[in-house]
């Protein structure tokens, strides 16, 4: 282990700032993009449900 | 011997691509939890930067992806292009968002790490000035394929400005070479030893493989929601699990 306390270790030396900085924003733009990506599927998906219930009812898609 | 031309098809690729998205995923967490503890528990202070050297566990990574996605992206555009197959567009297309992504990652570290190392966040040189165009590329090709309604037509217009771009690569990649700049040199060169501590190398090498990972595992699942989006009114969503019917 290189540091000798958490405070140290958030510190970076004076840098605490620059790395953490690079570290949060990387984090945050992962889950963002994970986020994105699961709402784009639930809204695929629920698109291709109610489709098939208008189908099943008899009214496609042209109709409307 | 798997018959690939198989998995060309949306229909046996969807159900393939759920299933590898888990092993990417549980891959990629583990690389970066053993990148990370190397890069910022065990790696040396680096003599001239001190601590603020470790920002190279993030930059590094992100930068080769930034232009390793993009080469991907060209190459599955050019596939399109050549065989008329609809999953390699769609593979192009779903690759677009995530190397934009870390070609985002790549300028905003190299920001944070100009400042307290070059006493600047940004110079127009070689090496940041062709990375910003490569996000300009990204954003482009993205922009292009949503501006035409017609996935088809999208498919090919995007992939000739992808397969255009790609000049654009090299010139990055020896962007330091060829002009004096600020940016150092590459660390890491695949014909010299490389010019830093192993343990440094060891961190910067885990967390290039669990951004790879991650991009996989990504990519895919942005395929399968183009997938679902494109081939609404198949008639094989019907056998997919997820899909209610």
């Amino acid at each position: 282990m290189r540091w000798n306390s958490a405070a140290e270790f958030f510190a970076m030396g004076g840098y605490g700032l620059y790395v953490w900085g690079s570290v949060g924003v990387t984090v945050a733009a992962l889950v963002l993009e994970l986020l994105v990506l699961s709402r784009r599927r639930k809204s695929a998906l629920l698109q291709i449900e109610r489709q098939s219930i208008l189908e099943r009812d008899g009214i496609s898609e042209k109709q409307t | 011997m798997i018959n690939w031309f198989k998995y060309a098809s949306p229909r046996a690729f969807f159900p393939l691509a759920g299933r590898m998205i888990p092993w990417f995923g549980a891959g990629a967490v583990l690389l970066a939890i053993a990148g990370l503890y190397v890069g910022f528990f065990v790696a040396p202070t680096d003599a001239q930067q001190g601590e603020g050297y470790r920002i190279i566990f993030v930059h590094v990574p992100a930068s080769w992806m930034s232009m390793f996605i993009y080469l991907v992206m060209a190459f599955w555009a050019a596939v399109g292009l050549a065989f008329n197959s609809r999953l390699s567009a769609m593979m192009a297309s779903a690759l677009a968002p995530t190397g934009a992504m870390f070609t985002f990652l790549s300028l905003w570290t190299g920001a944070l790490w100009g400042k307290p190392m070059w006493g600047t966040w940004w110079v127009w040189d070689a090496r940041l000035t062709s990375e910003l165009i490569l996000l300009f590329l990204y954003m482009g090709f993205m922009a292009l394929q949503s501006a035409i309604d017609e996935p088809r037509r999208a498919d090919k217009a995007g992939a000739v400005l992808a397969l255009v771009g790609v000049v654009n690569i090299p010139i990055i990649y020896f962007s330091v070479q060829w002009w004096n700049t600020l940016h150092q040199g590459a660390s890491v060169s695949l014909t010299r030893a490389p010019s830093m501590a192993t343990l440094m190398l060891a961190g910067m090498l885990l967390m290039a493989l669990a951004s790879w990972m991650y991009t996989v595992a990504v990519a895919l699942m942005r395929v399968r929601c183009i997938v679902l989006e494109r081939e609404r009114h198949a008639s094989w969503l019907e056998e997919v699990s997820e899909v209610k019917r």
